[in-house]
């Protein structure tokens, strides 16, 4: 075995890659909760595409069949239940643990210098993730499937001047129609996961090139080396350590996502809709059209942003940059400090009003503009207005101001001093 | 606008989100009867099969759902071949029928739809009450309207089994007396906005008897419902009780894997 090894490594860097990406890679010894949720990013990613490769072999795209090679999987093919669901479930997880795993970096500033490639590569992640689920829900070839496609493609129809001949190269028709859904499988099953995984590389050797945060926000890697071991004083090396503490979050996981799996796999509407097993009808449009949850915050700020000059257009813009201002978040941030262990109060606030903006917005993405009511006559401004939408405006522009206002809050905010060593 | 009105909607928000969707609709109420089904049970949907393939299968398919696969319900491909399979249909075939698409579309107004999934895409409460919820309309082209269904294509095709039904509609000036009455009313209630500003409480009466009674018709349409919501997911029940096998093997890999956990950190400190 050793020589096997050997004769590789002279040859190929098999051990040396190893040990820089895991194998002797050094990590803070004090992750917490919020520390599984990369490693479990990267279990749901293979089990979607080890799933995703079964489902190819039985799924037809083809609009006259898709639907029905569905069904066939579900009922006819051995396991093809138990396969389908856990591709269906893993969509929606993958977005529960990717939420969380962001949110872990907003709260202990993961993405502040020396991490900002890290971060922007996650962000593209986060992109190609929402480029996935976009083409993947199309393929069942359901009521919601098609309806879904058609609101999202005619965002790009919104776009000035050549945005009715965007929406046909996208669709390569005049419709959603079975060229369309060729198309869009080929993205979901070949390009967008390529992308994919060379993004997730990317993202773990950055990642391991800067060594990673941890919820102090301390570099250890500027610590004083342990004399014994070698290490800086706080690091562990992530192997064993990470590896058997990660292996009780799969765990814990797997037990979380089969009970979804095996009890409600539809989880009441939110990952399966009901509609969604009516097969596709061009001609019916479904009275209430409702994206999956994970973009529902999105789908509420475009609702959310009235119609101007005769054009949609600008809710398409404000729902794109809420994507992209991510990617600024490194620059954006100039705290002293980089954890929220060690943040003021004021930075505090605005974490917590932008993450209830999110979910809020969120849940108003899902119900239909008119679930409050309006407001009654003789409101000054609102009279008769939809609450929900005005709720919804006034949460996008929070979501929004946590970004643009970042730099002056960041900077003027009252933080405490950090520690030299690591607090648990 | 002040920081309190400002505060309000917000607040709002917030409990709504955690309370979850709530089904306001700006239209009518239905309240509905919960479907009296048990999945367990194999005799109920043996004979919700006999009742789908005599009275159902004959407009609407379950084009995905083969007839072999009926041996889910403890059936043997004989019995399946000499009760539930009629015409020259083969045991491995789906359940269709002989109406073209078109045809129907002519005679009905639209094409029946398939209902292999229809449980999943209407619930089994909705199916047992759409069975409850026929009545009597002369406006209608089949002589038919429903409540959970309003202007509904199908004819009621279990009438000589039911009976027939009439619509009892009660109007109420304040929307209090309106959900008391509907409150009172026996089985599925409506109630929609009326005419101006009133309020309309629709419910059923018997009119003329069927064949059975009308526990045994309700007894007969809960099979019926329970053997639609078979063919939804026929792999549900296996999937259910295979869950429990999962969770259990997942806790015992849980104790390992938190006890090597454990025994590896004893050193880090």
């Amino acid at each position: 075995m050793q020589k096997l090894l050997t004769w590789i490594d002279e040859r190929f860097p098999l051990t040396a890659l190893w040990e820089s990406q895991w194998g002797k890679y050094v990590a803070p010894k004090n992750f917490n909760f919020w520390y599984y949720f990369g490693s479990l990013a990267a279990m749901v990613l293979v089990m979607q595409l080890v799933t995703g490769i079964f489902l190819t072999m039985s799924y037809k795209a083809d609009a006259a069949h898709a639907f029905e090679s569905i069904e066939y999987i579900m009922r006819d093919l051995p396991w093809g239940w138990l396969i389908r669901y856990m591709h269906s479930t893993g969509a929606s997880m993958f977005f529960v643990v990717v939420y969380l795993h962001m949110f872990r970096a907003l709260m202990y500033g993961s993405y502040r210098k020396p991490r900002e490639l890290t971060w922007i590569f996650g962000c593209l992640i986060y992109l190609c993730l929402m480029a996935e689920a976009f083409f993947g829900y199309l393929l069942p070839w359901g009521q919601m499937s098609y309806w879904g496609a058609q609101v999202i493609v005619n965002l790009f129809s919104a776009v000035p001047v050549i945005g009715e001949d965007l929406g046909i190269w996208i669709r390569g028709d005049y419709t959603i129609s079975d060229i369309t859904l060729n198309r869009f499988f080929a993205f979901h099953v070949v390009a967008v996961p390529l992308v994919l995984i060379g993004l997730v590389a990317a993202h773990l050797m950055a990642l391991h090139e800067t060594g990673s945060n941890n919820p102090d926000g301390i570099e250890i890697k500027k610590q004083p080396k342990d004399p014994v071991t070698g290490l800086p004083l706080d690091g562990i090396n992530s192997h064993p350590y990470y590896t058997v503490k990660d292996i009780v979050g799969v765990v814990v996981f797997l037990a979380v996502f089969s009970i979804i799996v095996f009890f409600v796999p539809d989880m009441g509407g939110y990952f399966l809709e009901a509609n969604n097993f009516i097969p596709a009808d061009p001609l019916k449009t479904p009275e209430h059209i409702a994206p999956v949850w994970y973009f529902t915050p999105f789908y509420a700020m475009l609702r959310a942003v009235p119609s101007m000059m005769g054009s949609q257009f600008w809710g398409v813009i404000v729902m794109g940059a809420a994507v992209m201002i991510l990617f600024a978040l490194p620059w954006l941030d100039r705290g002293a400090v980089k954890s929220i262990r060690y943040r003021g109060t004021v930075y505090k606030v605005w974490l917590a009003l932008f993450v209830a903006s999110f979910l809020v917005l969120g849940y108003l993405g899902v119900v239909p503009v008119t679930v409050w009511g309006q407001f009654p006559e003789g409101w000054p401004l609102l009279g008769t207005a939809d609450r929900a939408t005005v709720v919804s405006r006034a949460l996008t522009v929070v979501y929004f101001l946590f970004f643009v206002l970042m730099p002056w809050y960041t900077a003027r905010d009252r933080t405490k001093p950090v520690p030299e060593r690591v607090t648990g | 606008m002040t920081t309190m009105s400002k505060f309000v909607p917000l607040l709002a928000a917030f409990l709504l989100a955690v309370s979850g969707p709530a089904a306001a609709s700006g239209g009518s109420d239905v309240r509905m009867e919960p479907a009296p089904i048990n999945r367990l049970d194999v005799e109920s949907r043996q004979r919700g099969a006999r009742t789908f393939v005599n009275y159902c299968l004959n407009c609407h398919t379950a084009k995905y759902m083969r007839y072999n696969r009926l041996t889910d319900l403890e059936l043997t491909e004989a019995q399946i071949r000499d009760n539930l399979m009629f015409a020259s249909a083969k045991i491995g075939d789906t359940m269709t029928v002989a109406m073209r698409p078109d045809d129907a579309k002519g005679w009905f107004g639209v094409t029946p739809p398939d209902l292999s999934v229809e449980a999943r895409v209407r619930g089994a409460d909705w199916l047992y009450n759409y069975f409850l919820g026929f009545y009597r309309d002369d406006a209608s082209p089949s002589g038919w309207n429903n409540l959970v269904f309003p202007n509904v294509a199908m004819p009621h095709v279990l009438t000589t089994l039911s009976g027939a039904n009439r619509l009892v509609t009660a109007e109420f000036e304040d929307h209090e007396a309106a959900q008391a009455a509907a409150l009172a009313a026996k089985g599925i209630v409506v109630l929609a906005p009326g005419k101006g500003h009133t309020f309309v409480v629709k419910s059923l009466a018997g009119e003329t008897p069927g064949t059975l009674t009308p526990v045994q018709y309700r007894e007969m349409v809960a099979d019926l419902v329970n053997f639609l919501d078979y063919i939804g997911e026929p792999t549900k029940n296996k999937r259910l009780s295979l869950g429990l096998l999962v969770l259990l093997y997942l806790g015992v890999l849980f104790v390992f894997a938190y006890w090597m956990k454990r025994e590896y950190w004893k050193d880090v400190h």
